[in-house]
């Protein structure tokens, strides 16, 4: 008997999940806001389902109710894609060292 | 156009990516190339989605074009934004993941044959449940990240809304949300489909209204987490790997924060979750206030005691953050070095509104990250300073957490700062802290109040000294 493709992914998201376990608390905890910020931009990777939605519709209508709710997923999913690298950027560009001659 | 198979291991590939990302955050220095592997990751991602879609009609014009809208407003914001608005700022990001999930769900649900996921009125019993699932969660972060924000951003009062009947009100909207997705996925109503959408934004709403500004970090590292599941129930909608790796990375990381944050309180999650501190026990505080004599000082005083000390430790606050003091703090700092006095700060977990803010603060202001300590490596340090400059932080030095098991923060870490030699308490006025009840710390023997703006404060101190 096969095995349903399902139980492929529910390994890799179990397995991801305790990845994420070991992975998160070896974060320093200065960097905690950080962390939110970067999760925040890599868990809107879900514009990848938002740009197949966007590009459903065919050649003689691109717009159709399901597409328009694509576009505007992708709108808001590219803010925080942008927004959330960008200002991850900004935060983490902040934390220096002392200087060593002092 | 590229084969299934390809785009699948592309996808892998960008989720290692993000793991990646994460990793590079256990310290400052590997931190900035693990931003780089993010943004990699989301480069790869949606390179591969164009090629496997293969279909560069006038649509694909489109896209670029909402992707360059989003991404100059994202941009725009991530520039312009000062640090001391972080909080908000992240409660608005995790409210978008949650509203794009919804749409990307919707978009599905009226178009399932672009998914694959087989025809209107007719979608696999899997992906319904997986997509719904997707919806109401994102749903939920949606409408709950929106109040966080206006809480957050001060446009919504941040005290407690309780009212009667809330926790059987709330449980009941829960049990009709697995009532829903149950008939749906047996009728595939789309009516079905739209009340369950409804219903997930108001309990969103609901869950969240309860809960006071103090206990945001909760919140945000909780709505962090609900992004995560959001996009890996999509994720599983799309069959997508890198969507089902992300999902789970984020939705662990908020969960991690959310019981570390818990822990830095000394309280359940359901505890905070079910809200309404601050409202109940308010009354607990006031009850035995007598007046008890404190001593006050001013800038003069301060500087004095300071510029006789050998080492300082700063306890920086929420309320730092709102006087924006930070950089004032860095001014006074760098002149007490000068003077060859030894200065670190202390934070503690649940300082200020999210996880780390303190820090990001504090390094905005230029202070080197290897000066700024967490609770316990810093604690057995405060028996030996000379003096504890605390600078809108309350209730996180009350001592009273060790001594009183009747007090509603009985059991909480605290920054042992009484045992200073002098502690300097910065404060605008004797009013208790956000758990509504006295700190003992300012009736001690060896603390002197500074009652004042932070910002105004400190910057007087370095004058005077």
């Amino acid at each position: 008997m096969e095995i349903d493709p399902l139980i492929f992914r529910l390994s890799i998201f179990i397995l991801s999940i305790f990845v994420g376990y070991y992975v998160v608390w070896s974060v320093t905890p200065s960097l905690h806001t950080p962390l939110m910020s970067v999760t925040n931009a890599i868990s809107s990777v879900i514009i990848v389902g938002a740009i197949i939605a966007g590009l459903s519709g065919n050649s003689n209508s691109i717009f159709n109710t399901s597409s328009i709710f694509g576009f505007l997923a992708i709108a808001l999913a590219a803010i925080n894609i942008f927004g959330g690298f960008l200002v991850t950027q900004r935060m983490l560009a902040m934390y220096k060292k002392k200087k060593k001659d002092k | 156009m590229i084969s299934a198979n390809l785009s699948a291991i592309f996808y892998l590939i960008s989720g290692v990516l993000f793991i990646l990302a994460l990793r590079g955050l256990s310290s400052p220095e590997t931190s900035r190339q693990g931003n780089l592997f993010g943004i990699l990751g989301m480069i790869i991602a949606i390179t591969v989605t164009f090629l496997s879609i293969g279909n560069f009609s006038t649509g694909f014009i489109f896209v670029l074009l909402f992707i360059l809208l989003g991404g100059s407003i994202g941009a725009f914001i991530a520039y312009r934004i000062p640090m001391t608005a972080m909080p908000e700022l992240v409660a608005g990001f995790h409210s978008l993941v949650g509203l794009a999930a919804v749409f990307v769900a919707i978009s599905a649900f009226l178009n399932p044959e672009a998914f694959n996921l087989g025809t209107k009125g007719n979608i696999k019993l899997g992906s319904l449940i997986e997509m719904s699932i997707g919806a109401a969660v994102g749903a939920i972060t949606f409408s709950g990240s929106i109040i966080a924000f206006l809480k957050l951003q001060g446009i919504m009062s941040g005290s407690p809304i309780v009212f009667k009947g809330q926790h059987p009100l709330n449980a009941i909207i829960l049990i009709s949300i697995v009532v829903l997705i149950y008939l749906l996925c047996a009728s595939q109503s789309s009516n079905l489909f739209w009340i369950l959408l409804a219903v997930s934004f108001l309990i969103g709403f609901l869950l969240i209204i309860p809960i006071g500004g103090a206990d945001m970090p909760v919140v945000i590292s909780m709505l962090n987490s609900y992004s995560g599941w959001a996009a890996a129930g999509i994720g599983f909608t799309l069959e997508n790997t890198a969507l089902i790796i992300t999902g789970a990375l984020v939705g662990s990381s908020g969960a991690i924060l959310s019981y570390i944050m818990c822990k830095g309180m000394n309280r359940s999650f359901f505890n905070v979750i079910l809200g309404g501190f601050g409202a109940t026990d308010s009354n607990s505080g006031s009850a035995n206030k007598e007046q008890r004599p404190v001593k006050s000082g001013n800038a003069d005083d301060a500087a004095f005691l300071m510029k006789n000390a050998s080492s300082v430790i700063i306890v920086p606050g929420y309320g730092m953050a709102v006087a924006q003091a930070q950089h004032a703090l860095r001014e006074m700092v760098d002149t007490l070095k000068k003077n060859d006095i030894k200065v670190s700060y202390a934070i503690h977990p649940v300082a200020g509104r999210m996880p780390g803010h303190m820090n990001v603060l504090l390094a905005e202001a230029n202070v080197p990250y290897d000066e700024v300590f967490e609770l316990e490596e810093i604690n057995n340090d405060f028996a030996n300073a000379d003096v504890a400059f605390v600078i809108g932080a309350n209730d996180v030095t009350n001592p009273v957490a060790k001594t009183d098991p009747q007090s509603p923060i009985y059991g909480m870490p605290v920054l042992d700062v009484e045992k200073c030699k002098s502690v300097l308490f910065v404060k605008r006025s004797l009013s208790p802290g956000y758990a509504g009840i006295d700190n003992d710390l300012f009736y001690k023997e060896n603390t002197l109040m500074l009652f004042a703006d932070a910002k105004k404060m400190t910057e007087d101190i370095t004058k005077n000294l």
